[in-house]
């Protein structure tokens, strides 16, 4: 996937975002994002990691998901 | 082994270590980046911790992510709650909170 795919996908599932997405190997498997969202406010990070994680869907879930690692770092906006 | 057999076992270890995590590899032994940097911390804490290698069983690997709604791997219990992945672990360590959670 491109950084461009992934920060897609997150911003369609948190509109209103800031979002950095870098893909940390070059492989296209592996990224990291910086994310601010509205959506955060008053939410744990484990809820929040939670949001960025159902906006991915089958990107990240399932035995043939194209991405393989993901660092988050997520506050709210 | 059923999925729910496995589902009740990973409910049972969380629950009767304070401190539990689910990895790839084994903390002398880590297979992955992120599992060989949230051993680290919990080493570095000195604290006593229990893990389950998720390569070693595809069963586990499966019904963790289910148990916690979570897709990946590492995935750190303490005091019987789901406290996050390596990034949360790492932010937790940074500011404190991490060393007031497992001396609670």
């Amino acid at each position: 996937m491109t950084e461009s795919e992934v920060k897609e996908l997150i911003a369609a599932g948190l509109p209103g975002a800031v979002i950095h997405v870098r893909d940390t190997t070059g492989t296209g498997d592996h990224f990291e994002a910086l994310i601010k969202a509205p959506q955060f406010t008053g939410k744990s990070m484990v809820q929040q990691h939670q949001l960025v994680y159902k906006s991915l869907g089958t990107h990240i879930q399932g035995s043939h998901a194209p991405i393989h690692a993901l660092s988050l770092q997520t506050s709210p906006l | 082994m059923s999925a729910e057999i496995v589902l009740k076992q990973i409910d049972t270890d969380v629950k009767g270590n304070k401190i539990m995590i689910y990895m790839k590899g084994t903390p002398d032994q880590p297979m992955c980046g992120f599992s060989a940097a949230t051993v680290a911390v919990f080493k570095q804490l000195n604290v006593p911790f229990e893990s389950r290698n998720v390569l070693a069983d595809e069963n586990v690997r499966q019904a963790v992510k289910e148990y916690t709604s979570w897709p990946t791997i590492p995935q750190i219990f303490i005091n019987g709650e789901f406290v996050g992945g390596n990034d949360i672990v790492q932010q937790l360590y940074s500011s404190g909170e991490l060393q007031k959670l497992v001396t609670k």
